[in-house]
């Protein structure tokens, strides 16, 4: 594939936005992750399908190309992580209702914009389960430029962030603009999941943002060292996950997940082994 | 005469019509390290909250370091430890350095981040607490006892000069609980913070407190803890509306 990497552009831009996405997705995910969010990562990759079978829509019945299916995207997921965070106000008792209702609100509206396109087949089919040609040099500077911006704000903001997943009341008693920061968060969560879906799929987007993570957290200490092993463990799961797809003509989707659970169970067992969890037991 | 801290006059507080606190009168001298207990729902916590703004009274005036609280504005100097504290998220990934760091997220600011001196401000705070050896543990992996010395930490980092505790040695072992207090003592002794400390303990926070209020609705008493002690099992029964046994605290 090394070699193709050099010849093909379409799969240049591939490789490129697998190592942005291997960055940016766990790299949000250890929020998400910490905060008992990962469903609506779920919730929100099903809202951006709709975003992207709207682009599909717009290309296909009036070639129009203003709205891209990335962009498109993008725009649904922003839009419904509002209405994430609305709902979850309004059932402050049962803010895990506002998932399911974002989630199926998603898949219904694809499924119209679906059938009004009557159908499309493997382009849909290449964003349910990722692709590895389906990057085009456009959609890599978009995603590229995502990259920067979520990288950048989590940099700046990083403090509140980590003080806010951990202790809501004592950031607002404390005097961090927890409303805004949280809206911030979530919009930055809304493009990660756009930005990933080129490449893991729809379905699958989630688990690059909680898998890692899950990973990362058996075996680190602290909440940096967690960011940073879990970047490391989604870039390990996106590079090898795109080569064996290539190889063996598999959605990468599907490989990196699985490249994601090897990582995971590994983490596991590797677990007793360590010197961390001897000093750990040996305080408790 | 000694300045108070807090200062509150003729509190009337009700949640939905159901008065809560009515007619409180009340005040924490400089220094004092006060027990404050009674009965649940008593109104404990509502007191708390009028303290630290969270609430707002339907009548009287509170006080803060001689400023009314309307014009208060060095919230730094109250350092607070929740009744949450311990409920935490336990397998949250965060050292007990990282924990006590975010008592310096606000103060530091937007845009700005940890420099040497703060670093150096985080690692006296846990010092302080002496939780030292455990600088670099998962704070989750730690002890109940363990955890709310963290906390404790993490407001110290403010340097406050009050430190409201609200049941902070709930779910903590008996013999944890002593050296807790041994703790506190040391911080009002060393660091003249001055502490409420909200406890079911009516037995031991009589050993170090140097105040101790009783409330439930109103107060009932606000003396000195020999006093407190001076007090019969009748004269508990009418503060409480139903019998108790003082030292309660090695249920």
């Amino acid at each position: 594939m090394l070699a193709d990497i050099i010849e093909y552009d379409f799969l240049r831009n591939t490789f490129l936005t697998g190592l942005l996405i291997g960055i940016i997705a766990p790299l949000l995910g250890t929020f998400i992750v910490v905060r008992r969010l990962s469903l609506i990562a779920d919730a929100l990759s099903h809202v951006t399908l709709a975003g992207i079978a709207f682009g599909l829509l717009l290309e296909k019945k009036f070639a129009a190309t203003i709205v891209t299916p990335l962009y498109g995207g993008m725009a649904f997921s922003v839009i419904g992580s509002i209405f994430i965070e609305k709902l979850r106000g309004v059932y402050k008792a049962y803010e895990e209702l506002a998932i399911p209702i974002i989630l199926s609100g998603g898949v219904g509206l694809s499924l119209i914009f679906i059938s009004l396109a009557d159908g499309f087949n493997t382009e849909l089919f290449n964003f349910l389960f990722g692709s590895v040609s389906a990057v085009s040099q456009k959609d890599f500077l978009s995603i590229l430029g995502i990259s920067i911006f979520v990288i950048i704000v989590i940099f700046l903001f990083y403090k509140e962030l980590f003080t806010l997943s951990f202790d809501e009341e004592h950031a607002s008693v404390s005097g961090i603009h927890a409303k805004r920061i949280h809206f911030l968060f979530i919009i930055l969560t809304a493009l990660v999941i756009a930005a990933s879906i080129r490449i893991v799929g729809v379905l699958l987007v989630s688990a690059l943002m909680t898998l890692p993570v899950a990973s990362a957290m058996r075996l680190a200490r602290g909440f940096k060292q967690t960011i940073i092993l879990s970047v490391i463990f989604g870039e390990l799961a996106v590079v090898l996950g795109l080569f064996s797809g290539y190889y063996f003509s598999i959605p990468p989707g599907g490989t990196i997940v699985l490249v994601s659970i090897i990582i995971l169970l590994l983490s596991i067992s590797a677990k007793r082994f360590t010197f961390n969890s001897k000093r750990e037991r040996e305080s408790a | 005469m000694t300045e108070s801290v807090v200062t509150m006059n003729k509190i009337h507080y009700a949640y939905d019509n159901k008065p809560v606190l009515s007619n409180v009168n009340f005040e924490i001298p400089r220094g004092a390290l006060m027990g404050l207990i009674g009965p649940n729902g008593g109104g404990k916590t509502t007191l708390i909250k009028l303290i630290l703004g969270l609430l707002k009274p339907d009548n009287g005036s509170i006080s803060l370091f001689g400023q009314p609280i309307n014009k208060f504005k060095e919230w730094n100097k109250i350092g607070f430890v929740s009744q949450k504290s311990n409920t935490f998220n336990k397998g949250f990934p965060a050292t007990v350095f990282e924990v006590v760091s975010m008592g310096l997220t606000a103060k530091i600011g937007y845009l700005k981040f940890l420099t040497k001196q703060h670093k150096e401000i985080i690692l006296q705070a846990i010092e302080q607490v002496g939780m030292s050896d455990y600088a670099h543990q998962n704070v989750g992996n730690l002890s109940g006892g363990q955890q709310q010395r963290v906390f404790i930490a993490r407001s110290l980092v403010n340097d406050p000069e009050l430190l409201i505790l609200d049941e902070p040695t709930v779910g903590v072992d008996h013999e944890n609980v002593q050296r807790f207090y041994d703790l506190l003592e040391r911080l009002n002794n060393k660091r003249n913070i001055t502490l409420l400390l909200v406890t079911h303990d009516t037995g031991i926070i009589t050993e170090h407190a140097t105040d101790i209020v009783c409330l439930n609705r109103t107060l009932h008493f606000h003396g000195d803890p020999k006093e407190y002690t001076s007090l019969t099992d009748r004269d508990l029964s009418n503060f409480y509306g139903h019998p108790v046994n003082v030292v309660s605290h090695d249920h």
